[in-house]
């Protein structure tokens, strides 16, 4: 098809998919946030940690909606825009997106009804119970796309045979499909990167409020647990993003190639820390350290590694944009972890809140996770081009040849400015939440029938008002 | 039974599903701004919160069970039905934030805003949804290659409007049943005098939709005449639809609820009956139909797939049941009410 429609239709799967994946993370590293909060609340029954869990359920219905609206455009969009595409692939892809809605949306929706409307229509067990199945929903929705996208970069578990309607790919073994080479590593590494995002709007919310002097009481119980949250997950995140490099070296050459802008058919890779790549000259300029490449695939700094070259050209990934989106994703995953570790010390040692231009910075790490997701996706769709499916089908055979630029450009603009009008609401949204604080009211739980008073009494320390 | 009549009975099923259960929360999206009073409006939005995003997961649902059985189905319509389901995911899009953000703010001109959103979405994505099924009905022009060439305005044939005014009337009808059951006092006694209306407003469509379809689509009838059997289904819908006025003059609204439920599963049935083994019919050229033969996935795919459902549908079911069943009875506005 022509070349025009099938740009056009990849900046808006680009532009759909980015936008979507801002916000399930959230719900899922929320999610789990949710599971923790609740469950101290329950043993320890201190009204303050009610006040917690539902100040943060309030942020994830939030999250959660505006999910909900952009997954439906993504759920869609194979058939509007990628007819061929869906043709080839749906006896292999279609099965996870149905196996995603049966098991995965609908729990959560479920579910959600009850962590959101049921506080006080159920027992706080089966409350739990919900807040449990969503956070597992949240990660169920991950798990079948994830394994379908995987499938996309190493297929398996397949054939290709003749169809009605021209050639296309049927399973031969189910679970070989599930479990094919990059989906267990991939899934794991999208799962922390999205326990990242929430862990990091935790602290950054939370250091907010420590800054302003609010809800401190409030603020120092979601510091805590977010902390430590954050510095887990960025040290996870590392061990899953390695175990991800070492099985792409091993099923996408190429891509990874691309990602370490290393040129030559076969020589000693280098690893580049900072750099910019020269197309032209396929060549990479800036910070490395000789034969490192090499040396973290196979312990040996000299040994060969394939390069971009040993393919012909028009089988190449576009190179500066993958190299730049999988530096800039370790980059931030670094100093992510050094952001993390350090202010976690600090917190143990009683110096945080001292420490105005550390809660500064936490403010804004919630920018981190969400630049990290993007780029890392931006890294793995791109580097993995001219193909949709690795091997099998390229991207600009992929399209719907009776879907016209015209159309596909009208629907574009449709759904960006859509886009930005939800985000822009989101935002406003959140940061009324925000300033709005938790409601004090809400640390009335099945505890707090009795008089102020005793629950204070009981439970130590007084539930945190309004500043 | 061969596996590509059982995936053609499930994804017929999931449409119902979801027609039956997001059809009365798109009604009640329809009448929304209909309902004066900020207390009454957050009353009827309180009325579908804990159920809306679990009905549209039937849709999704039904979206990916059709790609994974009948992915030739899903590549063809969705293609062709491009500028369309642009405008439904908008429709859809707005209609669900609207629901989640309307309440968030007491201002008033943000309220009335979100709340046109919400009505405006309802109703657009109604009346789309029932322009499709009713394209769908009738068939569509598709070439060799199985691509659907008719554009937006192929798409607007009178008959598929028809279809899709009735669509959003049944829906109407649908919602302001299901809001007599969840409210009282006053507002539920304004409410119940639309009720009558909708429903002889519906039946009008119905016997306006039904003279077309005899007299310009005569294919959906075939199957019926080679089979009288299956004038049953036509039989009980007309029952079905006679029932409620019946039940609502006696006042026992849940009772006309499940029957205007069972008239939405039926007149899915009967498109269903009227296009087996057909999915997408090719009108003019029958021979490039898409059947369920021609369109599905290889055997053991829709078996692995009935496995996922066998084991999927029941715990699906158990917990829509249980959600429905702990928020059943009168709505009452709370601090966590929308
Ligand atoms: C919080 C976000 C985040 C952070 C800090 C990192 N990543 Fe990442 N990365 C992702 C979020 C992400 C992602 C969005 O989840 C991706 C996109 C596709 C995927 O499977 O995961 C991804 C993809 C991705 C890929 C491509 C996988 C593929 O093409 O199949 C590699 C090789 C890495 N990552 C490696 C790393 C390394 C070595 C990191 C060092 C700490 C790292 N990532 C940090
Ligand atoms: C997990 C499910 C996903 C699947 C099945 C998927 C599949 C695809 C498909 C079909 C395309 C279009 C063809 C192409 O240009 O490669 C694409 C491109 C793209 N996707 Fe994904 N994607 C998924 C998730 C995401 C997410 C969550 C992001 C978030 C950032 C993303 C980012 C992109 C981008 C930026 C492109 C454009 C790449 C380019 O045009 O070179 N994808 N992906
Ligand atoms: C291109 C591929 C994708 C498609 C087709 C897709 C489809 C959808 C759909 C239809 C919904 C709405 C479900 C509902 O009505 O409840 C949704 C929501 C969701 N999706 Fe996606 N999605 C894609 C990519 C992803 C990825 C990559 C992730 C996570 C890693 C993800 C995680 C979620 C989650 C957690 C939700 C629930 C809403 C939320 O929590 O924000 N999706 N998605």
């Amino acid at each position: 098809m022509d070349d025009l429609a099938t740009m056009l239709a990849r900046v808006q799967f680009g532009i759909t998919a980015g936008f979507h994946y801002l916000y399930p993370p959230l719900s899922i590293g929320l999610g789990i946030f949710l599971v923790v909060i609740e469950g101290i609340y329950l043993r320890t029954k201190d009204p303050l940690w009610r006040q917690v869990a539902r100040f943060w359920t309030k942020v994830f219905a939030l999250t959660f909606a505006i999910g909900v609206a952009t997954g439906l455009v993504m759920e869609f969009e194979f058939g509007t825009n990628w007819a061929k595409y869906s043709r080839f692939v749906g006896d292999v892809f279609g099965s996870a997106l149905a196996a995603e809605g049966i098991f995965a949306f609908f729990l959560e929706s479920g579910f959600l009804a009850l962590l959101l409307f049921g506080w006080d229509k159920v027992g706080p067990k089966l409350h739990y119970f919900s807040t449990i199945m969503v956070c597992a929903g949240a990660h169920f929705s991950a798990v079948w796309i994830v394994v379908a996208n995987s499938w996309m970069h190493t297929p398996a578990g397949y054939h290709v045979v003749q169809g009605p309607n021209g050639l296309r790919a049927e399973i031969t073994d189910f679970w070989a499909l599930v479990f094919n080479p990059s989906s267990m590593d991939r899934l794991s590494h999208v799962l922390i990167g999205a326990w990242m995002a929430g862990a990091f709007l935790v602290v950054s919310i939370s250091a907010w409020y420590l800054l302003k002097q609010r809800h401190q009481a409030f603020a120092r119980a979601s510091m805590k647990v977010g902390l430590v949250f954050a510095v887990v997950a960025s040290l996870l995140q590392l061990v899953t993003g390695h175990a991800s490099v070492v099985g792409v070296a091993q099923n996408q050459p190429v891509k990874f190639a691309a990602m370490e802008g290393h040129f030559p058919a076969s020589a000693r890779a280098d690893l580049t820390l900072v750099g910019w790549v020269d197309e032209l000259h396929q060549s990479v300029s800036g910070l490395t350290i000789p034969g490192g490449t090499s040396f973290l695939l196979k312990q040996d700094f000299t040994a060969p590694v394939p390069g971009l070259l040993a393919v012909p050209a028009n089988e190449r990934p576009p190179v500066q944009i993958t190299f730049q989106a999988y530096h800039g994703m370790i980059a931030i995953g670094v100093a992510l972890i050094a952001l993390s570790v350090f202010a976690a010390i600090s917190w143990w040692t009683g110096r945080l809140e001292r420490q105005r231009w550390l809660l500064w910075v936490l403010v804004f790490a919630v920018l981190g996770p969400q630049f990290g997701n993007q780029l890392g996706w931006l890294a793995a769709e791109i580097g993995r081009q001219p193909w949709i499916v690795q091997g099998l089908l390229k991207t600009r055979d992929a399209i719907s040849p009776n879907v016209s630029s015209g159309q596909i450009i009208m629907s574009l603009i449709l759904f960006t400015s859509v886009y930005l009008v939800l985000f822009a609401t989101f935002l406003y949204l959140l940061n009324d939440k925000i300033v709005h604080g938790p409601d004090p009211e809400d640390a009335h739980g099945p505890l707090a029938k009795l008089p102020q008073k005793i629950t204070d009494a009981l439970s130590g320390h007084r539930a945190d008002g309004e500043a | 039974m061969d596996l590509n009549t059982i995936w053609f009975i499930l994804v017929a099923v999931l449409l119902a599903g979801y027609a039956i259960l997001d059809g009365f929360d798109l009604g009640v999206g329809i009448l929304h701004l209909f309902i004066r009073g900020d207390d009454e409006r957050r009353l009827c939005i309180n009325a579908i919160g804990p159920v809306w995003d679990g009905n549209v997961v039937w849709l999704v649902t039904g979206g990916g069970a059709l790609f994974a059985a009948f992915p030739e189905v899903y590549a063809s319509a969705f293609s062709g039905f491009y500028t369309a389901l642009t405008l439904l995911l908008v429709t859809m899009i707005f209609r669900a934030v609207a629901i989640e953000f309307r309440s968030k703010r007491p201002s008033h001109a943000w309220r009335h805003g979100w709340d046109i959103a919400f009505s405006v979405g309802s109703f657009g994505a109604a009346l789309l949804l029932g322009v499709a099924f009713g394209n769908v009905a009738a068939g569509l022009p598709m070439d060799a290659e199985f691509n659907i060439t008719a554009g937006l305005l192929g798409l607007l044939n009178p008959y598929a409007l028809l279809v899709g005014i009735t669509t959003v009337v049944l829906f109407a009808m649908h919602g302001a049943i299901y809001l007599v059951l969840k409210t009282e006092g006053e507002l539920q006694a304004r409410i119940r005098t639309w009720v009558k209306p909708l429903i002889f407003a519906f039946i009008a469509c119905y016997v306006l939709t039904t003279g077309a379809t005899l007299l310009w689509q005569p294919h959906l009838a075939a199957n019926m005449k080679a089979q009288p059997l299956w004038f049953a289904v036509p039989i009980l819908t007309v029952l079905a639809v006679a029932n409620i006025p019946r039940e609502i003059h006696h006042g026992r609204e849940f009772l006309g609820f499940l029957s205007s439920s069972a008239a939405i599963g039926l007149l899915v049935t009967l498109v269903g009956v009227g296009l087996y083994p057909n999915l997408l019919l090719s009108n003019p050229q029958p021979e490039h139909s898409l059947t369920i033969f021609n369109s599905a996935s290889s055997p053991k795919t829709l078996k692995i797939m009935l496995i996922i459902a066998a084991i999927g549908i029941p715990l699906v079911l158990t917990y829509t049941a249980g959600i429905y069943w702990i928020f059943r009875g009168k709505v009452k506005l709370d601090k966590a009410s929308y």
